[in-house]
Protein backbone atom coordinates (compact mmCIF):
# COMPACT_ATOMS: atom_id res chain seq x y z
CA UNK A 1 0.00 0.00 0.00
CA UNK A 2 0.98 3.61 -0.61
CA UNK A 3 1.76 6.02 1.59
CA UNK A 4 -0.62 8.42 2.13
CA UNK A 5 2.07 11.29 1.75
CA UNK A 6 3.38 9.03 -1.47
CA UNK A 7 -0.82 9.20 -2.75
CA UNK A 8 -0.98 13.13 -2.57
CA UNK A 9 2.15 13.65 -4.58
CA UNK A 10 0.66 11.23 -6.84
CA UNK A 11 -2.28 13.41 -7.04
CA UNK A 12 -0.77 16.99 -7.32
CA UNK A 13 2.04 16.62 -9.25
CA UNK A 14 3.09 12.81 -10.77
CA UNK A 15 -0.44 11.81 -11.77
CA UNK A 16 -1.83 14.96 -11.91
CA UNK A 17 -5.42 14.08 -13.83
CA UNK A 18 -4.99 17.65 -15.58
CA UNK A 19 -1.40 17.74 -16.69
CA UNK A 20 -0.29 14.26 -16.26
CA UNK A 21 -3.33 12.23 -17.15
CA UNK A 22 -4.56 14.64 -19.48
CA UNK A 23 -7.77 13.66 -18.11
CA UNK A 24 -11.53 15.67 -18.08
CA UNK A 25 -10.41 18.16 -20.37
CA UNK A 26 -13.85 19.43 -21.70
CA UNK A 27 -14.18 20.75 -18.21
CA UNK A 28 -11.08 22.12 -17.75
CA UNK A 29 -10.69 24.31 -20.62
CA UNK A 30 -14.26 25.00 -20.58
CA UNK A 31 -14.17 26.94 -17.05
CA UNK A 32 -10.93 28.06 -16.69
CA UNK A 33 -11.44 31.72 -17.87
CA UNK A 34 -11.14 32.78 -14.23
CA UNK A 35 -10.22 31.80 -11.12
CA UNK A 36 -13.69 31.48 -9.16
CA UNK A 37 -14.86 29.36 -12.22
CA UNK A 38 -12.36 27.48 -11.92
CA UNK A 39 -12.24 26.83 -7.89
CA UNK A 40 -15.74 26.07 -8.20
CA UNK A 41 -15.59 23.38 -10.45
CA UNK A 42 -12.64 22.51 -9.12
CA UNK A 43 -14.53 21.63 -5.87
CA UNK A 44 -17.48 20.25 -6.93
CA UNK A 45 -15.18 17.76 -9.14
CA UNK A 46 -12.95 16.88 -5.76
CA UNK A 47 -16.32 16.21 -3.43
CA UNK A 48 -17.47 13.87 -6.50
CA UNK A 49 -13.64 12.43 -6.26
CA UNK A 50 -13.85 11.84 -2.84
CA UNK A 51 -17.20 10.05 -2.44
CA UNK A 52 -16.93 8.47 -5.15
CA UNK A 53 -13.32 6.65 -4.45
CA UNK A 54 -14.99 6.21 -0.71
CA UNK A 55 -17.83 4.22 -1.82
CA UNK A 56 -16.51 2.13 -4.64
CA UNK A 57 -13.86 0.94 -2.10
CA UNK A 58 -16.87 0.08 0.30
CA UNK A 59 -18.32 -1.80 -1.73
CA UNK A 60 -14.99 -3.45 -3.52
CA UNK A 61 -15.61 -6.88 -2.46
CA UNK A 62 -19.50 -7.06 -2.90
CA UNK A 63 -19.50 -6.25 -6.47
CA UNK A 64 -18.90 -8.74 -9.09
CA UNK A 65 -16.30 -8.03 -12.21
CA UNK A 66 -18.73 -8.06 -14.96
CA UNK A 67 -20.81 -5.17 -13.20
CA UNK A 68 -18.60 -3.14 -11.85
CA UNK A 69 -18.68 -0.51 -13.90
CA UNK A 70 -22.61 -0.12 -14.25
CA UNK A 71 -22.37 -0.08 -10.73
CA UNK A 72 -19.62 2.70 -10.44
CA UNK A 73 -21.26 4.33 -13.38
CA UNK A 74 -24.84 4.75 -10.77
CA UNK A 75 -22.57 5.51 -8.09
CA UNK A 76 -21.13 8.77 -9.82
CA UNK A 77 -24.17 9.67 -11.38
CA UNK A 78 -25.82 9.60 -8.17
CA UNK A 79 -23.50 11.65 -6.32
CA UNK A 80 -23.12 14.39 -9.58
CA UNK A 81 -27.03 14.93 -9.68
CA UNK A 82 -26.88 15.53 -5.56
CA UNK A 83 -24.27 17.48 -6.12
CA UNK A 84 -25.81 19.20 -8.85
CA UNK A 85 -28.70 20.14 -6.84
CA UNK A 86 -27.10 21.01 -3.54
CA UNK A 87 -25.39 23.95 -5.06
CA UNK A 88 -28.64 25.07 -7.25
CA UNK A 89 -29.65 25.56 -3.59
CA UNK A 90 -26.77 27.17 -1.87
CA UNK A 91 -24.37 28.73 -4.63
CA UNK A 92 -27.11 29.63 -6.96
CA UNK A 93 -25.68 32.43 -9.12
CA UNK A 94 -22.30 30.17 -9.60
CA UNK A 95 -24.69 27.25 -10.47
CA UNK A 96 -25.67 29.65 -13.60
CA UNK A 97 -22.28 30.42 -14.14
CA UNK A 98 -21.06 26.91 -14.20
CA UNK A 99 -23.98 25.48 -15.58
CA UNK A 100 -23.79 22.69 -17.96
CA UNK A 101 -20.27 21.89 -16.51
CA UNK A 102 -21.63 20.64 -13.33
CA UNK A 103 -23.55 17.69 -14.62
CA UNK A 104 -21.11 16.59 -17.34
CA UNK A 105 -18.54 15.92 -14.12
CA UNK A 106 -20.28 12.91 -14.83
CA UNK A 107 -18.23 12.34 -17.95
CA UNK A 108 -14.76 13.80 -16.16
CA UNK A 109 -12.95 10.27 -16.87
CA UNK A 110 -11.01 10.78 -14.50
CA UNK A 111 -13.78 10.02 -11.92
CA UNK A 112 -14.08 6.54 -12.96
CA UNK A 113 -10.60 6.47 -14.14
CA UNK A 114 -10.32 6.51 -10.21
CA UNK A 115 -12.61 4.33 -9.28
CA UNK A 116 -11.81 1.39 -11.63
CA UNK A 117 -7.46 2.32 -11.44
CA UNK A 118 -7.51 2.71 -7.84
CA UNK A 119 -10.44 2.93 -5.54
CA UNK A 120 -11.88 -0.73 -6.61
CA UNK A 121 -8.64 -2.30 -5.23
CA UNK A 122 -7.51 -0.39 -2.37
CA UNK A 123 -8.89 -0.07 1.05
CA UNK A 124 -11.31 2.97 2.22
CA UNK A 125 -8.80 5.23 3.83
CA UNK A 126 -6.32 5.24 0.96
CA UNK A 127 -9.04 5.53 -1.50
CA UNK A 128 -10.74 8.50 -0.33
CA UNK A 129 -6.93 10.12 -0.12
CA UNK A 130 -6.73 9.54 -3.09
CA UNK A 131 -10.01 10.95 -4.66
CA UNK A 132 -8.88 13.93 -2.31
CA UNK A 133 -5.64 14.06 -3.94
CA UNK A 134 -6.46 13.83 -7.67
CA UNK A 135 -9.20 16.46 -6.74
CA UNK A 136 -6.75 19.01 -5.59
CA UNK A 137 -4.44 18.60 -8.26
CA UNK A 138 -7.44 18.66 -10.68
CA UNK A 139 -8.46 22.06 -8.88
CA UNK A 140 -5.16 23.61 -8.83
CA UNK A 141 -4.75 22.84 -12.24
CA UNK A 142 -8.07 24.53 -13.06
CA UNK A 143 -7.14 27.68 -10.91
CA UNK A 144 -3.70 27.95 -12.20
CA UNK A 145 -4.46 27.76 -15.90
CA UNK A 146 -7.92 30.07 -14.68
CA UNK A 147 -5.36 32.62 -13.28
CA UNK A 148 -3.47 32.57 -16.38
CA UNK A 149 -6.18 33.27 -18.46
CA UNK A 150 -8.00 35.94 -16.40
CA UNK A 151 -5.29 37.92 -15.85
CA UNK A 152 -4.12 37.85 -19.37
CA UNK A 153 -7.46 38.36 -20.59
CA UNK A 154 -9.52 40.81 -18.64
CA UNK A 155 -6.38 41.67 -16.24
CA UNK A 156 -7.87 40.83 -13.33
CA UNK A 157 -8.25 38.07 -10.07
CA UNK A 158 -10.81 36.64 -8.63
CA UNK A 159 -13.51 38.26 -10.54
CA UNK A 160 -16.99 37.72 -9.47
CA UNK A 161 -15.23 35.96 -5.59
CA UNK A 162 -19.02 37.21 -4.12
CA UNK A 163 -20.76 34.38 -6.24
CA UNK A 164 -18.82 31.50 -4.10
CA UNK A 165 -18.08 33.58 -0.92
CA UNK A 166 -20.84 36.23 -0.40
CA UNK A 167 -21.03 39.53 -0.59
CA UNK A 168 -18.09 40.22 1.53
CA UNK A 169 -15.88 38.89 -1.16
CA UNK A 170 -16.91 41.58 -3.63
CA UNK A 171 -13.27 43.20 -3.23
CA UNK A 172 -11.28 40.53 -2.85
CA UNK A 173 -11.04 41.12 -7.08
CA UNK A 174 -7.59 42.26 -7.67
CA UNK A 175 -7.14 44.90 -10.43
CA UNK A 176 -3.38 43.83 -12.19
CA UNK A 177 -4.14 47.03 -14.48
CA UNK A 178 -6.63 49.31 -13.98
CA UNK A 179 -8.03 50.54 -17.94
CA UNK A 180 -6.83 47.12 -19.39
CA UNK A 181 -8.64 46.62 -22.94
CA UNK A 182 -8.39 43.02 -22.47
CA UNK A 183 -6.87 40.21 -24.76
CA UNK A 184 -9.58 38.20 -25.94
CA UNK A 185 -7.19 35.18 -26.82
CA UNK A 186 -6.48 34.30 -23.29
CA UNK A 187 -10.76 33.99 -22.44
CA UNK A 188 -11.42 32.57 -25.81
CA UNK A 189 -11.00 27.91 -25.88
CA UNK A 190 -7.58 28.66 -27.86
CA UNK A 191 -6.29 30.52 -25.17
CA UNK A 192 -7.11 27.67 -23.56
CA UNK A 193 -5.54 24.81 -25.13
CA UNK A 194 -2.55 27.35 -25.46
CA UNK A 195 -2.46 27.86 -21.65
CA UNK A 196 -2.68 24.23 -21.13
CA UNK A 197 0.48 23.70 -23.40
CA UNK A 198 2.59 26.12 -21.73
CA UNK A 199 2.14 24.73 -18.11
CA UNK A 200 2.41 21.23 -19.12
CA UNK A 201 5.71 22.69 -20.83
CA UNK A 202 6.56 24.09 -17.86
CA UNK A 203 6.16 20.80 -15.49
CA UNK A 204 8.06 18.66 -18.06
CA UNK A 205 11.08 21.08 -17.97
CA UNK A 206 10.71 20.94 -14.06
CA UNK A 207 10.69 17.14 -13.83
CA UNK A 208 13.79 17.24 -16.02
CA UNK A 209 15.59 19.30 -13.69
CA UNK A 210 14.42 17.36 -10.63
CA UNK A 211 15.53 14.18 -12.51
CA UNK A 212 18.87 15.16 -13.30
CA UNK A 213 21.23 14.27 -10.27
CA UNK A 214 21.73 17.05 -8.03
CA UNK A 215 25.30 19.58 -9.40
CA UNK A 216 28.62 18.62 -7.70
CA UNK A 217 31.35 20.14 -8.42
CA UNK A 218 33.20 17.38 -10.30
CA UNK A 219 36.72 17.97 -11.32
CA UNK A 220 37.05 16.83 -14.73
CA UNK A 221 40.34 16.45 -15.87
CA UNK A 222 40.68 19.05 -18.37
CA UNK A 223 43.16 18.74 -20.73
CA UNK A 224 44.19 21.74 -22.22
CA UNK A 225 43.67 22.22 -25.87
CA UNK A 226 46.76 22.89 -28.16
CA UNK A 227 46.38 26.00 -30.29
CA UNK B 1 -20.96 -31.66 -15.11
CA UNK B 2 -22.00 -28.95 -18.22
CA UNK B 3 -25.48 -28.70 -16.81
CA UNK B 4 -23.76 -27.88 -13.47
CA UNK B 5 -21.93 -24.87 -15.14
CA UNK B 6 -24.92 -23.44 -16.60
CA UNK B 7 -26.79 -23.61 -13.47
CA UNK B 8 -24.15 -21.93 -11.59
CA UNK B 9 -23.98 -19.29 -14.28
CA UNK B 10 -27.47 -18.64 -14.54
CA UNK B 11 -27.20 -17.78 -10.62
CA UNK B 12 -24.64 -15.14 -11.33
CA UNK B 13 -26.28 -14.01 -13.67
CA UNK B 14 -29.14 -13.60 -11.40
CA UNK B 15 -27.02 -11.76 -8.38
CA UNK B 16 -25.17 -9.68 -10.75
CA UNK B 17 -28.78 -8.95 -11.58
CA UNK B 18 -29.91 -7.72 -8.18
CA UNK B 19 -26.86 -6.47 -7.02
CA UNK B 20 -27.12 -3.86 -10.47
CA UNK B 21 -30.92 -3.34 -8.95
CA UNK B 22 -30.38 -2.71 -5.69
CA UNK B 23 -27.09 0.39 -6.38
CA UNK B 24 -30.13 1.38 -9.22
CA UNK B 25 -32.35 1.57 -5.76
CA UNK B 26 -29.92 3.15 -3.53
CA UNK B 27 -29.18 5.70 -6.31
CA UNK B 28 -32.98 6.83 -6.81
CA UNK B 29 -32.71 7.39 -3.10
CA UNK B 30 -29.61 9.53 -2.45
CA UNK B 31 -31.19 11.48 -5.56
CA UNK B 32 -34.56 11.67 -3.82
CA UNK B 33 -33.55 12.63 -0.61
CA UNK B 34 -31.61 15.46 -1.94
CA UNK B 35 -34.02 16.64 -4.23
CA UNK B 36 -36.49 16.98 -1.22
CA UNK B 37 -34.10 18.78 0.91
CA UNK B 38 -33.44 21.24 -2.13
CA UNK B 39 -36.30 21.82 -4.04
CA UNK B 40 -37.90 24.64 -1.74
CA UNK B 41 -34.98 26.28 -1.92
CA UNK B 42 -33.86 25.98 -5.19
CA UNK B 43 -37.59 27.19 -6.21
CA UNK B 44 -36.68 30.00 -3.69
CA UNK B 45 -33.93 30.80 -5.35
CA UNK B 46 -34.96 31.16 -9.07
CA UNK B 47 -37.82 33.35 -8.14
CA UNK B 48 -35.83 35.88 -6.01
CA UNK B 49 -33.73 36.10 -9.01
CA UNK B 50 -36.14 36.63 -11.28
CA UNK B 51 -38.04 39.04 -9.07
CA UNK B 52 -34.66 40.62 -8.95
CA UNK B 53 -34.36 41.15 -12.52
CA UNK B 54 -37.51 42.24 -12.79
CA UNK B 55 -37.16 45.14 -10.38
CA UNK B 56 -34.13 46.12 -11.85
CA UNK B 57 -36.71 47.05 -14.87
CA UNK B 58 -39.65 48.16 -13.21
CA UNK B 59 -38.23 49.41 -9.75
CA UNK B 60 -40.50 48.89 -6.79
CA UNK B 61 -41.53 52.50 -6.26
CA UNK B 62 -43.21 52.26 -9.68
CA UNK B 63 -45.84 49.53 -8.57
CA UNK B 64 -47.53 48.08 -5.90
CA UNK B 65 -48.63 44.80 -6.95
CA UNK B 66 -46.96 41.34 -7.04
CA UNK B 67 -45.10 41.15 -10.01
CA UNK B 68 -44.88 37.45 -10.30
CA UNK B 69 -48.57 36.35 -9.69
CA UNK B 70 -49.89 38.88 -11.99
CA UNK B 71 -48.72 36.90 -15.73
CA UNK B 72 -50.51 36.41 -18.97
CA UNK B 73 -49.08 33.50 -20.31
CA UNK B 74 -49.54 33.51 -24.29
CA UNK B 75 -48.50 30.74 -26.61
CA UNK B 76 -47.95 29.85 -30.40
CA UNK B 77 -47.40 33.78 -31.13
CA UNK B 78 -45.40 34.31 -34.47
CA UNK B 79 -43.50 36.95 -33.37
CA UNK B 80 -41.96 35.16 -30.63
CA UNK B 81 -41.44 31.94 -32.11
CA UNK B 82 -43.28 28.99 -33.04
CA UNK B 83 -44.14 26.95 -30.17
CA UNK B 84 -42.63 29.28 -27.37
CA UNK B 85 -44.27 30.15 -24.31
CA UNK B 86 -44.16 33.74 -23.28
CA UNK B 87 -44.61 34.98 -19.87
CA UNK B 88 -45.82 38.78 -19.37
CA UNK B 89 -45.09 40.06 -16.36
CA UNK B 90 -47.21 43.39 -15.44
CA UNK B 91 -46.98 45.98 -12.96
CA UNK B 92 -49.78 48.30 -11.56
CA UNK B 93 -50.02 50.90 -9.43
CA UNK B 94 -53.46 51.10 -7.51
CA UNK B 95 -54.66 48.28 -9.57
CA UNK B 96 -53.45 50.70 -12.49
CA UNK B 97 -51.52 49.40 -14.73
CA UNK B 98 -48.01 50.52 -15.19
CA UNK B 99 -45.90 48.45 -17.55
CA UNK B 100 -45.42 45.27 -19.05
CA UNK B 101 -42.67 42.71 -18.93
CA UNK B 102 -42.00 40.50 -21.53
CA UNK B 103 -39.72 37.56 -21.98
CA UNK B 104 -38.85 36.93 -25.25
CA UNK B 105 -36.40 34.65 -26.56
CA UNK B 106 -33.56 36.47 -29.58
CA UNK B 107 -33.38 32.74 -31.40
CA UNK B 108 -30.49 33.76 -34.05
CA UNK B 109 -28.02 35.31 -31.59
CA UNK B 110 -24.27 34.37 -32.52
CA UNK B 111 -23.89 30.82 -30.01
CA UNK B 112 -27.73 29.86 -29.83
CA UNK B 113 -30.97 31.76 -28.47
CA UNK B 114 -30.50 35.30 -26.22
CA UNK B 115 -33.29 35.47 -23.50
CA UNK B 116 -34.74 38.82 -22.63
CA UNK B 117 -36.39 40.73 -20.44
CA UNK B 118 -38.15 43.79 -22.45
CA UNK B 119 -39.95 46.19 -20.34
CA UNK B 120 -42.73 48.50 -22.07
CA UNK B 121 -44.58 51.11 -20.34
CA UNK B 122 -48.12 51.75 -20.91
CA UNK B 123 -47.85 54.14 -23.42
CA UNK B 124 -45.84 51.74 -25.77
CA UNK B 125 -42.15 53.04 -24.85
CA UNK B 126 -39.61 50.53 -23.25
CA UNK B 127 -38.36 50.57 -19.86
CA UNK B 128 -35.28 48.94 -20.39
CA UNK B 129 -34.32 45.79 -21.82
CA UNK B 130 -31.71 43.07 -20.24
CA UNK B 131 -30.27 39.29 -21.51
CA UNK B 132 -31.05 36.98 -18.72
CA UNK B 133 -29.05 34.26 -20.23
CA UNK B 134 -26.74 33.94 -23.82
CA UNK B 135 -24.01 32.72 -24.81
CA UNK B 136 -22.33 35.21 -27.08
CA UNK B 137 -18.52 35.03 -27.22
CA UNK B 138 -16.90 36.86 -24.43
CA UNK B 139 -15.24 39.83 -25.30
CA UNK B 140 -17.30 40.71 -28.16
CA UNK B 141 -20.97 39.69 -28.25
CA UNK B 142 -21.07 39.86 -24.06
CA UNK B 143 -21.62 43.16 -24.45
CA UNK B 144 -25.31 43.31 -24.32
CA UNK B 145 -24.34 42.13 -20.73
CA UNK B 146 -25.11 45.69 -18.24
CA UNK B 147 -21.94 44.96 -16.60
CA UNK B 148 -19.75 44.62 -19.68
CA UNK B 149 -21.33 47.59 -21.75
CA UNK B 150 -24.23 50.36 -21.26
CA UNK B 151 -25.26 49.01 -24.80
CA UNK B 152 -28.74 47.73 -23.56
CA UNK B 153 -29.35 51.10 -21.86
CA UNK B 154 -29.44 53.03 -25.62
CA UNK B 155 -33.07 51.02 -25.82
CA UNK B 156 -34.78 53.07 -22.92
CA UNK B 157 -37.31 55.67 -23.89
CA UNK B 158 -37.20 54.36 -27.73
CA UNK B 159 -40.59 53.60 -29.12
CA UNK B 160 -42.40 52.57 -31.97
CA UNK B 161 -43.62 56.08 -32.22
CA UNK B 162 -40.45 58.09 -31.54
CA UNK B 163 -38.21 55.99 -33.85
CA UNK B 164 -39.70 54.21 -37.41
CA UNK B 165 -39.14 50.27 -37.26
CA UNK B 166 -37.49 50.51 -40.53
CA UNK B 167 -35.02 52.15 -37.77
CA UNK B 168 -35.14 49.51 -35.54
CA UNK B 169 -31.67 47.71 -37.28
CA UNK B 170 -27.88 48.42 -36.48
CA UNK B 171 -26.11 50.91 -38.26
CA UNK B 172 -24.60 48.72 -40.28
CA UNK B 173 -28.26 47.77 -41.61
CA UNK B 174 -29.11 51.33 -41.63
CA UNK B 175 -30.51 51.81 -38.22
CA UNK B 176 -30.37 53.45 -35.64
CA UNK B 177 -28.65 51.30 -32.63
CA UNK B 178 -24.77 50.39 -32.40
CA UNK B 179 -23.31 47.31 -33.14
CA UNK B 180 -20.26 46.23 -31.47
CA UNK B 181 -16.72 45.97 -32.84
CA UNK B 182 -16.47 42.52 -34.59
CA UNK B 183 -19.95 41.27 -33.12
CA UNK B 184 -22.93 42.46 -35.34
CA UNK B 185 -25.28 39.21 -35.42
CA UNK B 186 -25.35 39.54 -31.34
CA UNK B 187 -27.12 43.22 -31.21
CA UNK B 188 -28.70 42.44 -34.65
CA UNK B 189 -30.62 39.45 -32.82
CA UNK B 190 -31.71 41.39 -29.80
CA UNK B 191 -32.61 44.82 -31.46
CA UNK B 192 -34.95 42.43 -34.18
CA UNK B 193 -36.71 40.48 -30.97
CA UNK B 194 -37.41 44.00 -29.22
CA UNK B 195 -38.28 45.40 -32.11
CA UNK B 196 -41.04 42.39 -32.32
CA UNK B 197 -42.02 42.35 -28.84
CA UNK B 198 -43.00 46.11 -29.44
CA UNK B 199 -45.05 45.79 -32.72
CA UNK B 200 -46.73 42.57 -30.53
CA UNK B 201 -47.44 45.16 -28.02
CA UNK B 202 -48.64 47.52 -30.02
CA UNK B 203 -50.97 45.22 -31.96
CA UNK B 204 -52.41 43.39 -28.74
CA UNK B 205 -52.79 46.10 -26.35
CA UNK B 206 -56.21 46.40 -26.02
CA UNK B 207 -55.85 42.63 -24.38
CA UNK B 208 -52.53 42.65 -22.79
CA UNK B 209 -53.81 45.82 -20.82
CA UNK B 210 -56.77 44.52 -19.89
CA UNK B 211 -57.84 43.58 -16.42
Amino acid sequence: MDSYTQILKNGLWTNNQAFVALLGLCPLLAVSNTVINGLGLGIATTLTLILSNTIVSIIRHHVGNEIRLPVFVLIIASIVTAIELIMNAFFYELYLILGIFIPLIVTNCSIIGRAEAYASKNPVGASAIDGFAMGIGFTAALVILGAMREALGSGTLFSNAHLMFGETARDMTIHIISDYEGFLLAILPPGAFIGLGLIIALKNVIDKRLKEPTHQVVQLPITPKKA
Amino acid sequence: MGTNNMAESKISMIKAGLVLGLFSLVGIGLVSLTYSFTHNKIAENERIFLLKNLQELVPDSLHDNDLLADTIKISNVEAFGQGNEITIYRAKKSEELVALIATPTAPDGYNGSIKLLVAIKKNGELMGVRAVSHHETPGLGDAIDTNKSDWVFSFNGRSLSNLDSKFWRVKRDGGEFDQFTGATITPRAVVKAVLKTLQYYQANKAELTDG
